[in-house]
């Protein structure tokens, strides 16, 4: 045995327990600057933002961007929720809010329920075909949306849903469909096969294992296509502006409406206010569903 | 009676032949073990009978009845698997109803299964447990009792001991071979661990390449093994193999080798009788004496090379005509490295192969 004496540190201080550090090292400063700097530099276009919109136009006009509202008005908010005028239309972009509420809940719903199945059935039920089936469908994913735009108007167009918020609900769809379905299959796929197995000598067949076995399982891969399609189809702009009509447009149309109106004074307070109402809705969602989504994968982490 | 038949059953992925033209005949209440190292398909056997994979060719018959393109839960069988594949978001009693609310059983009846299996298998106070909160052997038994209550005449096991560690793994052996002795059902055990095969099985089925090798008593397969492959696989530490050539001497038949000359008057050779050829020549380390006198029809000097002491038993390695030669001994007798030993045998207990097929001769 060697005497411990030998592993003796330099200061004379036998080491024992947890490996001293210090709190301001070169290391440390190193990064934790470069965490504020760029913390800073995406943090300062929302604050300017939040702070002009709490701003009358008179004070704007000083031109001190970066200086806090001397006196807090929310009426820039008011108009830009409820007066705001894009068009013929003077009702704020509540209309676009509510469009794109039920452009985005039927889609999303929808899209997830069809790429579920999909996935679960191109993991465990492989049928003659299935992988060129899924090759197909993940080629759809690269296929730019520009040479689709035209074709899929006439379609809609032919069968009567042109303009209208169904048709937009299955365009989302149609598109979501080869990347959630990926995300699925990948997932499921990840479940071990024995249990697939237990569940057929058990006698379920394709829609028990589906909703009793599979379902349960899979809130974690949920709250990840949640997240995806929410967001996805809330800041769709392309879709919203070729397939529907302006009394359908959805949230980010309109505010790109607001925004870009050439005619009258700019509005700052107001489209500050405009842009960060039509973002709240994805802010959110992040929000909500990181701590779920943190939850699932905690909860479906244990192994069965 | 025969409670599971499997008739020229053969399976293909694409061009890799998995199962060739396969032929089982297990009787109604019967221990059967697949052996085999990996990849020789006794899991994609036993999941052909499971109903889990369709046969490229063949037929099924599970009591009799032709189950070949019956669905798993039709086929009066029960599975448990190596990972025991509980259902995690289910408690231990919802893990076994699933199958039974399947089949539509009456809630009374259902609760009537669940206790007896519950009581067999000492699971009664983790029925509202979640199958995370279970250790390893309390997933496997409840894997088990998930089988159990739906009553069938076949259990079909995939390797259901392999996750569990040494320990464990051979106390649930002995509850799986109670079980066994308490139900009698027919019960199908798929295993790449020869321990236990050797200690469950009624009859042992080594598999290789899809075909089975031998189908056996587990002592039959360990004193006769069939050819070459059997005999090196069964058996820990591995037999000892001796190349040379079978010629006949003074009348008698002989094994001679490098220098090595041994008597095989006391061979059971097989229905052909002795040929003179290339042969190998096999013995199991714990069938050769060290030192123990001169009672042996065979015995040769030879030096110590290595010794490995295996906590009982010591296996020491030595050379016989330049070949690697290994003995066991109890440890209070090991030598040491360099000594001077007389190894010696029983003929009897050998076992020859022909060098080119490695079929017993």
């Amino acid at each position: 045995m060697a005497s411990p004496a030998v592993f003796a540190s330099s200061a004379g201080v036998e080491p024992h327990g947890p490996r001293p550090r210090r709190a301001i090292s070169r290391r440390n400063v190193i990064v934790y600057g470069t965490l504020l700097v760029v913390a800073i530099y995406y943090l300062l276009p929302l604050y300017v933002m939040v702070v002009t919109s709490l701003k009358g136009m008179p004070e704007i006009r000083l031109g001190n961007i970066f200086s806090p509202p001397v006196e807090i008005t929310f009426e820039p908010w008011v108009k830009a929720w409820a007066t705001a005028c894009t068009g013929l239309n003077c009702d704020g972009l509540s209309r676009g809010f509510w469009n794109s509420v039920r452009i985005t809940v039927p889609s999303v719903i929808i899209s997830i329920a069809i790429a579920s199945v999909n996935g679960y059935a191109l993991a465990n039920w492989r049928f003659k075909g299935s992988e060129t089936f899924f090759a197909i469908l993940i080629f759809g994913a690269f296929i730019p949306y520009q040479v689709m735009l035209y074709p899929i108007v006439i379609i809609l167009r032919e069968i009567g849903l042109y303009g209208s918020l169904w048709g937009l609900v299955i365009v989302h769809c149609i598109f979501g469909m080869p990347i959630l379905t990926l995300l699925f299959r990948n997932y499921f796929t990840s479940v071990p096969e024995e249990l697939f197995k237990a569940a057929r000598v058990d006698g379920a067949g394709f829609w028990g294992i589906y909703l009793k076995i599979m379902l349960p399982m899979s809130l974690p891969i949920f709250v990840v296509a949640l997240i995806i399609q929410i967001t996805g189809i809330w800041n769709d702009f392309l879709f919203g502006v070729v397939y529907t009509r302006p009394d359908t447009y959805p949230m980010t149309v309109q505010l790109n409406n607001i925004v870009n109106s050439v005619q009258g004074v700019k509005e700052y307070n107001v489209n500050m206010a405009a842009t960060l109402l039509t973002g709240l809705v994805p802010l959110v969602i992040y929000f909500i569903s990181g701590k779920l989504f943190v939850r699932g994968i905690a909860a479906g982490a244990v192994k069965g | 009676m025969t409670s599971v038949l499997v008739k020229d059953v053969s399976l293909n992925f694409g061009a890799v032949e998995v199962l060739k033209s396969l032929n089982l005949d297990v009787t109604e209440g019967e221990f059967i073990v697949l052996l085999g190292p990996s990849g020789c398909g006794k899991s994609t056997l036993l999941n052909c009978i499971a109903g889990l994979l369709d046969v490229s060719a063949g037929q099924i018959f599970i009591n009799g009845k032709n189950v070949t393109w019956e669905e798993p839960k039709d086929r009066g069988i029960g599975m448990v698997f190596q990972s025991y594949a509980l259902y995690p978001q289910m408690s231990v009693e919802g893990n076994l109803s699933f199958g039974l609310k399947n089949a539509g059983l009456p809630k009374d009846e259902i609760a009537r299964r669940i206790a007896r299996a519950a009581s067999i298998l000492q699971i009664e106070p983790l029925l509202k447990r979640r199958p995370a909160a279970l250790s390893g052997g309390q997933r496997q038994r409840v894997a088990i009792g998930r089988a159990l209550v739906r009553d069938v005449d076949v259990f079909l096991f995939d390797e259901p001991l392999s996750n569990l560690d040494a320990k464990l793994r051979s106390e649930l052996r002995v509850e799986i071979k109670r079980l066994h002795q308490k139900l009698g059902n027919t019960m199908i055990y798929v295993t790449h661990d020869q321990i236990e095969a050797m200690t469950l099985a009624d009859r042992i089925a080594v598999m290789k390449g899809g075909l089975i090798q031998q189908l056996d008593a587990p002592q039959a397969i360990y004193g006769k093994p069939v050819n070459r492959f059997v005999a090196g696989f069964i058996g820990s530490p591995g037999m000892n193999f001796l190349e040379g050539r079978l010629e006949p001497r003074d009348g008698q038949p002989r094994f001679v080798a490098d220098g090595l000359d041994i008597p095989l008057a006391t061979y059971a050779f097989d229905a052909a009788g002795f040929r003179p050829g290339p042969a190998v020549f096999g013995m199991r380390p714990e069938h050769v004496g060290l030192n123990s006198g001169t009672g042996w029809p065979f015995s040769s000097a030879t030096t110590v090379e290595v010794v490995e002491p295996m906590g009982s038993d010591t296996l020491v390695w030595a050379r016989l005509a330049s070949q690697n030669f290994t003995v066991r001994v109890s440890s209070e007798r090991a030598p040491t490295v360099g000594d001077q030993i007389v190894i010696g045998f029983d003929p009897l207990r050998a076992s020859l192969f022909d060098a080119d097929t490695g079929v017993r001769l």
